[in-house]
C-alpha cells in the first residue's frame, strides 16, 4: 500500500478523532482552569481535593466496584453455559435484546414494579409479607444498574469462552486435574482477557451514571456523574464540572491500565 | 486511489447538499414575518385549546415550543439560533435575562388587558414597573400530605416535617433553592439568606431531615405521591393541585414558617422577529375569559383577576392556593444571588444529598 493510499484512506477517521474527541477533550481541560467569575484558577482542583469531592469520588468507585463484581458474579457462569448450549444463538439474542431497549424506558419501568404497590410487593403479599420499600435504596439502585451492564460483561466473556480450545479441556480432566483445578488453571486463565474487557465495559460507565441515581436511588446515591450533571445544568459551574469531567478520565486511564487485555504474543 | 477520492467528493457533496437543504426547510419553519410567533414555555403549561383560538382570532399561527428548566431556556436565548418571540421564565431568569440585556422592554400599550392583572402581583422587585415581564401563573412551594394516611391537618409547618415518626415517608423536589430555603424558613431566616453561618446552620438541620427523606426526586414527584410511593412531598403549589386531583388523600398547606411565592412571566426576549404578534399574544392570554380558561386547565393561581368572574367558587375561595393577605405577608420571592451564592447553595445542597441514614 502506497503511502498517500494509506493517508487518504485514514483522513476521515483522523478529521472525526480531532473533531470529535481531541478537541472535546482539550475544551474540557480548558475550561477547568476557570472559576465561576471567569478567572484563571486552579481553585477548581484545589476544591476537587476537598472531603466532599472526595468522598463523592470514593462513593463512585466503591459503587462502579460493587456493579462490576456483581455483574462478573452473574455473568461468568452464564458466559460459560451459553457457550455450552445447544440454543446459543436464541440464547444470545435474549441477553442482547434489552439493550436494544431505551435506557430511560427501562429505568421507568424499574419504578414501576419497585414501587409500593408495584409487581414485587404484589408478589409478596400473596405471601402476605408486608409491602417493602424496594425503590430508593442500594439494593434496587445496584440491581437496576447491574441489569442494565449485564450484556457487555456477558459477551466478551462468551467469546472468550468460544475461543477457548475444547480438547484443553478433556486433556487437564484425562491427566487427572480436578473439576476445581480445570476452572482455575485452564479456564479462569484462557477467558481473563474476556473478564478484562468486560470490567472495562461496565466499570467505567458505571463510574459517571448519573440518571438512574435519582429515579432509582433517589438522589440518595451521589456520583461524580450526578454532580458534573449538576454543575453544568444547575449551577452553571462549568469549570467544577469540566475539573470533575477530567479527574473521571484520568480515573478511565488507570482502570484501563489495570484491566487491559494482555497482548497475544 | 481514484475511486476513494471519488467517494469523499461524492460524500462532501452529499453533505453539503443535506446540510443546505436542512437549513432552508428549518428557515422556513420559523418564517416569522407577519404570520406566525415562536413561544417557548414549560411543557403542558397552557390550555392547547387557546392556541387554536388565538389562531383562528388573529391569523398568526403559533410554533409552540416547550424547555424544562429555566437554565435551559436562558442557554437557548442567549445562543440565539431560534428567534423565539415570546418566553416564559420565572422570576429569578427574568432578573438575569435584564441583566444579561436578553430582553426587550414591553410595549404595555399593545397590552391593554394588563389592567385584568392584580395590583398586587404588578411593580415586584425582580422587574419595577414591569418594564420587561407580565406575570402569566404564581404559585407557592408547600407540603402536600396523605390526610386519609396521617390524619386532617397533620402538617401544618415545615418544622413538622423533622417528626420522627415521619420516617421514609417524604419525598423532596430536586431544587437547591427550594430546599436550602425551606431549611432557611424552619429556622426563621430569609429564603434570600447569604450568610454562610446561616446556611450552614440550614445545611445542619437538612442532614437532621435525612432519616425522613426517602428520596429527592424532579417531575417523577408527581406520579410517585399519585401512587402512593410516599406520604409526604416537599413541592411547588402547581404540583401540588395535579397530585391532589389524581389522587383524593391529598392535601396541601402552605407552611406556616412562610415560604417561597414564585411567578412565571411573558417575556420578549431579543430574538424576536415578530414583536407586534408576540403582543398580540401576551394581550390574548390576559384576557379574562381565556386566562379561566387556561387556569382551569394549568392548575396553578393565575393573577388575573378579572378571570376569577369566570372560575368556580371553589378554585378562587381555596385558601391553599388562593391564600388570604395574611399568609401572603409570610411569602418572599426569590432573589436573584448571583452565580457565586448559588454555587454556594448547590454545593451545600450536593453535600445534603451525601448525607446518609
Amino acid at each position: 500500500m502506497t503511502r498517500t493510499l494509506k493517508w487518504t484512506l485514514l483522513a476521515p477517521y483522523m478529521l472525526w478523532i480531532v473533531v470529535f474527541v481531541i478537541i472535546p477533550i482539550a475544551l474540557i481541560a480548558w475550561n477547568s482552569f476557570f472559576d465561576l467569575e471567569g478567572r484563571l484558577t486552579l481553585d477548581n482542583f484545589v476544591r476537587f481535593f476537598s472531603p466532599t469531592y472526595l468522598k463523592m469520588s470514593f462513593i463512585s468507585i466503591w459503587y462502579a466496584f460493587l456493579i462490576t463484581f456483581i455483574s462478573l458474579l452473574v455473568a461468568y457462569p452464564t458466559a460459560y453455559v451459553l457457550s455450552r448450549t445447544r440454543h446459543k444463538q436464541l440464547l444470545l439474542l435474549l441477553i442482547i435484546l434489552p439493550s436494544w431497549v431505551n435506557l430511560l424506558l427501562k429505568t421507568y419501568a424499574f419504578m414501576g414494579i419497585f414501587g409500593m404497590y408495584g409487581l414485587v410487593n404484589a408478589f409478596l403479599s400473596l405471601f402476605g409479607i408486608p409491602a417493602q420499600e424496594i425503590l430508593f435504596t442500594d439494593f434496587s439502585f445496584i440491581f437496576v444498574s447491574v441489569y442494565i451492564f449485564i450484556p457487555f460483561m456477558i459477551l466478551p466473556i462468551y467469546n472468550a469462552m468460544e475461543e477457548m480450545p475444547r480438547g484443553l479441556i478433556e486433556a487437564a480432566l484425562d491427566l487427572g486435574a480436578s473439576q476445581w483445578t480445570v476452572i482455575r488453571r485452564v479456564i479462569w486463565p484462557l477467558t481473563l482477557d474476556g473478564v478484562k474487557t468486560g470490567i472495562q465495559a461496565v466499570f467505567i460507565p458505571s463510574l459517571s451514571l448519573f440518571m438512574i441515581t435519582r429515579l432509582i436511588a433517589g438522589n440518595r446515591v451521589i456520583t461524580l456523574g450526578t454532580a458534573i450533571e449538576q454543575h453544568f445544568l444547575v449551577t452553571q459551574d462549568w469549570g467544577m464540572g469540566a475539573t470533575i469531567a477530567i479527574v473521571l478520565v484520568l480515573m478511565m486511564v488507570v482502570t484501563m491500565r489495570f484491566a487491559q487485555a494482555t497482548p497475544r504474543a | 486511489m481514484q475511486g476513494i477520492l471519488r467517494l469523499y467528493a461524492f460524500v462532501l457533496i452529499a453533505v453539503l447538499l443535506l446540510w443546505s437543504t436542512a437549513g432552508a426547510i428549518e428557515k422556513q419553519a420559523y418564517q416569522t414575518t407577519s404570520d406566525a410567533i415562536i413561544v417557548y414555555n414549560w411543557g403542558d403549561y397552557i390550555d392547547p385549546g387557546l392556541i387554536s383560538k388565538f389562531e383562528e382570532e388573529t391569523g398568526i399561527r403559533v410554533i409552540y415550543q416547550t424547555f424544562d428548566s429555566n437554565e435551559a431556556m436562558l442557554a437557548k436565548i442567549a445562543q440565539g439560533g431560534t428567534p423565539f418571540d415570546v418566553a416564559v421564565p420565572s422570576e429569578y431568569a427574568v432578573s438575569r435575562m435584564i441583566a444579561e440585556d436578553l430582553l426587550i422592554p414591553l410595549d404595555l400599550k399593545a397590552i391593554p388587558n394588563l389592567k385584568n392583572i392584580d395590583q398586587r402581583f404588578l411593580n415586584q422587585s425582580f422587574d419595577p414597573h414591569n418594564r420587561y415581564s407580565i406575570p402569566y401563573f404564581w404559585g407557592t412551594v408547600g407540603i402536600v400530605y396523605n390526610a386519609h394516611v396521617l390524619g386532617e391537618g397533620a402538617i401544618k409547618s415545615w418544622n413538622d416535617l423533622w417528626d420522627p415518626t415521619y420516617r421514609n415517608s417524604i419525598l423532596l423536589v430536586d431544587g437547591a433553592r427550594e430546599i436550602i430555603g425551606m431549611a432557611l424558613n424552619s429556622l426563621g431566616y430569609s429564603l434570600n439568606d447569604t450568610d454562610e453561618a446561616h446556611l450552614l446552620a440550614a445545611k445542619a438541620k437538612l442532614d437532621e431531615l435525612t432519616p425522613n427523606v426517602r428520596a429527592i426526586v424532579g417531575d417523577e414527584i408527581k406520579f410517585l405521591l399519585e401512587t402512593d410511593e410516599a406520604t409526604i412531598g416537599v413541592v411547588w403549589s402547581g404540583d401540588a393541585a395535579e397530585i391532589m386531583s389524581e389522587n383524593e388523600a391529598f392535601d396541601y398547606v402552605i407552611p406556616e414558617e412562610g415560604t417561597n411565592l414564585w411567578f412565571d412571566n411573558f417575556v420578549i426576549p431579543k430574538t424576536a422577529r415578530n414583536i407586534p404578534g408576540a403582543h398580540a399574544f401576551i394581550n390574548f392570554m390576559l384576557d379574562a375569559e381565556n386566562a379561566a380558561i387556561n387556569t382551569e386547565y394549568v392548575g396553578y393561581a393565575t393573577p388575573n383577576l378579572a378571570a376569577h368572574a369566570y372560575l368556580p367558587e371553589d378554585v378562587r375561595d381555596d385558601p391553599r392556593f388562593y391564600p388570604d393577605a395574611s399568609v401572603q405577608e409570610k411569602l418572599e420571592v426569590y432573589r436573584d444571588l448571583g452565580k457565586v451564592m448559588l454555587g454556594r447553595y448547590n454545593e451545600l445542597f450536593l453535600e445534603f444529598k451525601m448525607h446518609r441514614k
